[in-house]
């Protein structure tokens, strides 16, 4: 295999953002028949480098061969024209246009919807894909826009093609669909690069993995001959420890008392259908479920974010005097001690302003606190430089507007603001979604911490693994309905699995 | 009876410089330039056809050749708004500028050209009115079909304007049929609905905006050279022009970003603005005021019902406002 010439060949790639410097002196061989996987911490230099094979950003220095022939990618479309494909970790989607008019953007020709629908079926059929031509993507779930990403990068026919986070809002079913495809494609003799923050996926879809390290090139080698520990070590630069705390509950009580809580959404479907639990101070209640369970909006209905039908929803106090929480205003049930850390898959379009610097971003939350008409601004100042400390968030300074960050680091802030500010119950969903390994496991023990504090920490995940090592109980839901309420410590992976997908599961 | 068939025309004459000014810029913002500086380039597209008009009826004396005549100030008035459109893309695009800012400059400064040109003829022609006429121009901008007189009403709804009315027309819904059917249409959207997406797709987003920009101007700048050489007849007074520009502006939001809808829209605004002169008012001044007001109180219902519009296919173009540079982000 070592003989092939590589179909991309980069060599001392050096990118620079002002004062940060992305990429330093980076080299990478990207072979056709395989699959690459890069890796590296959140704000490594990984989207840079691939930004500058796809045209978008153009490298300080160094050289770009392809097929052994020294090349100048000045802008995408030379990229177009050389076969580079890629997807991009926020999608390039124009919202108003169909699949169909995204997918043939940008390409020479007399325009002709009709036809393109045509090729467009043929390739959803040849891959397995289901896309609907004439649908706007802003009538898209996630996934959706996420196939019509790949398909319009294989109706080009791009050869070289880079997938930045594809899976990162994808669920587990999702992405082995996806990974069928890859397969596919590297058995057509096409070079393909993921990158992905999720060890798993590593093992099962790449024969080679590139690991970068604070913009550094640290090696290449065969997946097969390493493992997750070696690789995240090299990501991180020391030995880290992969297992995740789960401290006894102490002094737990009841916090959170849902009874038959019922919530439909606008289109009138049933999203929770007469859910009851309790959450406990101290604990870790984990929520499991195929993603759109309605996960989402059992956070939103206790947070009173969302209308709820039937049912109570009541917050405990400690004297066990109980507060009924549906009907109060979202500020009324913030001020009891409720936080709602809720990623959604659209990072930066709920929770953040990308124009806003770090500690404003951070007032977002506490503009209110602050004496007479001021607001206190030292406060979220010295909150955004403890969590750049302690998250390692990658920034120049707390003064970066939030959106020159990259990906991850993003939602290190966003995380980071909502957990560090739940007094008495930490909703939180997807915390980790686009996280690096080593923060991944920096949230597991900021969650730890709150629980430590005696936090009713509720806890949606899509990571069974996670799940089960963190969560003192879980609840599984299935269809909006409650599939079963097992203890993390004694349940595995199976039953909660089976829960999921039936109603009771296999063992009732 | 209210007399619609004289009403008619005039709101017509009334509406396509609106119709010019919105087409124009229509396009411009597909290309996600908020061009506010569309008032001051019509100016600039009449100011210039009168000079041009002006040094040719001066230089040719009496023997004008009619192809010249209108050939002349066509191409003075094109330039003109060109160099306006160039100015706001070199600011903008090029140098990313603050779009509302650069607009609003642009306006002041087509206003301020307009009326010093327009004042230093006027003091050239050395009359006692403080205005340039220019008959003879205007005449063979203003030339009609000849036998739209003898076909009674429908001659006069339909027939009874010049060419540059036609070209309004024409204009809007070719823009139109662009937008929606052609490559370049859609190209151009994307530029302004999500120019990261259209570069990243191999779109040029600097060569789409500066030339939408500029085709736009040009548009707008046909409605400043109708409103001189065809509705005020030849006649350039400093700011007769008036808010025209403005309101093509607020027209655009009306017409929900189509130019085919800004055919009859530009009309009803026309017929708006003239209504006062229509409607008998008796010899109570304060009413006619209140007509007056008519297209403003129209235009800022509009506002407010448009801004309520929910429907994603009816919002302006997402980046529309926003510079792009491709390594920001
Ligand atoms: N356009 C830009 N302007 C300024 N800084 C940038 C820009 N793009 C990237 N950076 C900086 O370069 C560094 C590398 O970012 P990059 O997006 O490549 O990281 P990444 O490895 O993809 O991380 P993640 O896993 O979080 O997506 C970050 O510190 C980021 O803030
Ligand atoms: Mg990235």
């Amino acid at each position: 295999m070592e003989e092939k010439i590589p179909a991309v060949m980069m060599r001392d790639i050096t990118k620079r953002f002002g004062s940060v410097l992305a990429n330093d002196k980076c080299w990478l061989n990207i072979y056709r028949g395989e699959v690459l996987a890069l890796l590296g911490e959140n704000g490594s230099g990984k989207t840079t480098l691939m930004n500058m094979l796809s045209g978008i950003y153009f490298p300080d220095e160094g050289t770009i061969s392809i097929d052994g022939k020294e090349v100048t990618i000045a802008d995408p479309s030379d990229a177009l024209a050389l076969g580079i494909g890629m997807i991009h970790q926020h999608f390039k989607l124009v919202d108003v246009f169909t699949a169909a008019q995204n997918i043939v953007l940008g390409l020479p020709g007399k325009l002709d919807l009709k036809e393109a629908s045509r090729k467009i079926r043929e390739i959803c059929e040849r891959y397995g894909f289901d896309v609907d031509p004439e649908q706007k993507v802003f009538d898209m779930s996630v996934s959706q826009k996420q196939t019509v990403e790949i398909v319009k990068v294989l109706y080009r026919g791009a050869d070289i093609l880079i997938l930045d986070e594809p899976t990162a809002v994808l669920t587990p079913q999702e992405t082995e669909k996806l990974f069928a495809v890859l397969r596919n494609m590297r058995d057509d003799g096409k070079a393909v690069v993921i990158i992905t923050h999720k060890m798993h996926e590593v093992e099962s879809i790449s024969d080679r993995v590139a690991i970068l390290r604070k913009g550094h090139f640290t090696g290449d080698m065969l997946t097969k001959d390493t493992n997750a520990q070696e690789m995240t070590n090299m990501m991180v630069g020391r030995p880290v420890e992969l297992n995740i705390d789960r401290p006894e509950p102490e002094d737990s009580r009841p916090r959170i008392e849902l009874k038959d809580v019922t919530v439909r959404d606008e289109e009138g479907l049933l999203k929770l259908d007469h859910v009851s639990f309790t959450a406990m101070s101290g604990e870790v209640l984990g929520i499991a479920g195929i993603s759109g369970c309605g996960q989402k909006e059992l956070l939103e209905a206790i947070a009173g974010l969302q209308p709820v039908e039937e049912g109570s929803i009541s917050y405990i106090e400690d004297d066990g005097k109980h507060e009924e929480l549906i009907g109060k205003d979202p500020l009324d049930i913030k001020k009891l001690g409720v936080a709602l850390s809720f990623v959604p898959e659209d990072r930066l379009g709920m929770g953040l302003v990308g124009n806003m610097d770090l500690s404003d971003n951070m007032m977002l939350r506490s503009y209110r606190n602050g004496k007479g008409l001021f607001t206190n601004r030292k406060d979220p100042h010295h909150l955004a430089e403890m969590m750049v400390d302690f998250l390692e968030i990658v920034t120049p300074s707390v003064e970066t507007p939030v959106r020159r960050l990259s990906g991850g680091n993003v939602q290190k802030v966003l995380v980071g603001r909502e957990i560090s500010n739940a007094p008495k119950v930490l909703l939180t969903a997807y915390a980790t979604r686009g996280l690096d390994i080593n923060s991944s496991y920096t949230i597991y023990d900021l969650i730890n911490q709150q629980k430590q504090r005696g936090v009713a920490v509720i806890y949606v995940g899509e990571d069974l693994d996670v799940l089960l090592e963190l969560c003192d109980r879980i609840v599984v839901l299935c269809g909006g309905k409650v599939s079963g309420i097992v203890d993390g410590r004694k349940t595995d992976k199976n039953e909660v699995g089976a829960m999921m997908t039936k109603l009771g599961g296999v063992s009732e | 009876m209210f007399d619609f068939i004289s009403f008619i025309p005039r709101a017509v004459m009334q509406g396509v410089p609106l119709m010019l000014g919105c087409t124009g810029e229509t396009i411009t913002e597909k290309s996600g330039n908020l061009n506010l500086g569309t008032a001051g380039i019509m100016y600039v597209g009449g100011i210039s056809g009168v000079i041009g008009a002006f040094l040719y009826e001066n230089a040719a004396g009496t023997e004008m050749n009619p192809f010249l005549t209108i050939a002349i100030p066509l191409l003075c008035c094109i330039v003109g708004s060109i160099l306006m459109g160039l100015i706001y893309c070199f600011l903008t695009v090029t140098l990313r500028a603050n779009q509302n800012v650069t607009g609003l400059a642009l306006t002041t400064f087509g206003v301020g050209l307009g009326n010093f040109f327009g004042g230093s003829l006027i003091k050239l022609v050395k009359t006692d009115i403080p205005s340039v006429v220019l008959t003879r121009t205007s005449q063979a901008f203003s030339r009609t079909l000849p036998f739209a007189d003898r076909l009674g009403w429908f001659g006069k709804i339909f027939l009874s304007y010049s060419f540059l009315a036609y070209v309004a027309i024409a204009l809007a819904l070719f823009a139109s049929f662009v937008l929606n059917r052609t490559r370049t249409g859609l190209e151009l959207r994307s530029v302004g609905e999500n120019p990261g997406t259209a570069d990243a797709a191999g779109i040029n987003v600097v060569r789409y905006k500066y030339l939408t920009t500029c085709i736009g101007s040009v548009v707008s700048g046909l409605g400043g050279l109708y409103y001189v050489m065809d509705y005020a007849s030849g006649v350039w007074s400093n700011n007769a022009f008036g808010d025209r520009g403005w309101l093509a502006i607020a027209l655009v939001i009306f017409t929900i970003w189509r130019p085919s809808v800004s055919i009859l829209a530009s009309i009803l605004f026309g017929g708006l603005y003239i209504l006062n002169v229509y409607i008998p008012t008796g010899t109570n001044l304060a009413i006619k005021e209140i007509y007056k007001m008519a297209p403003y109180i129209v235009t800022i219902v509009v506002l407010v019902i448009s801004s309520m519009q929910k429907k994603r296919e009816n919002q302006p173009p997402a980046a529309l406002g926003l510079s792009y540079f491709r390594e920001e982000r």
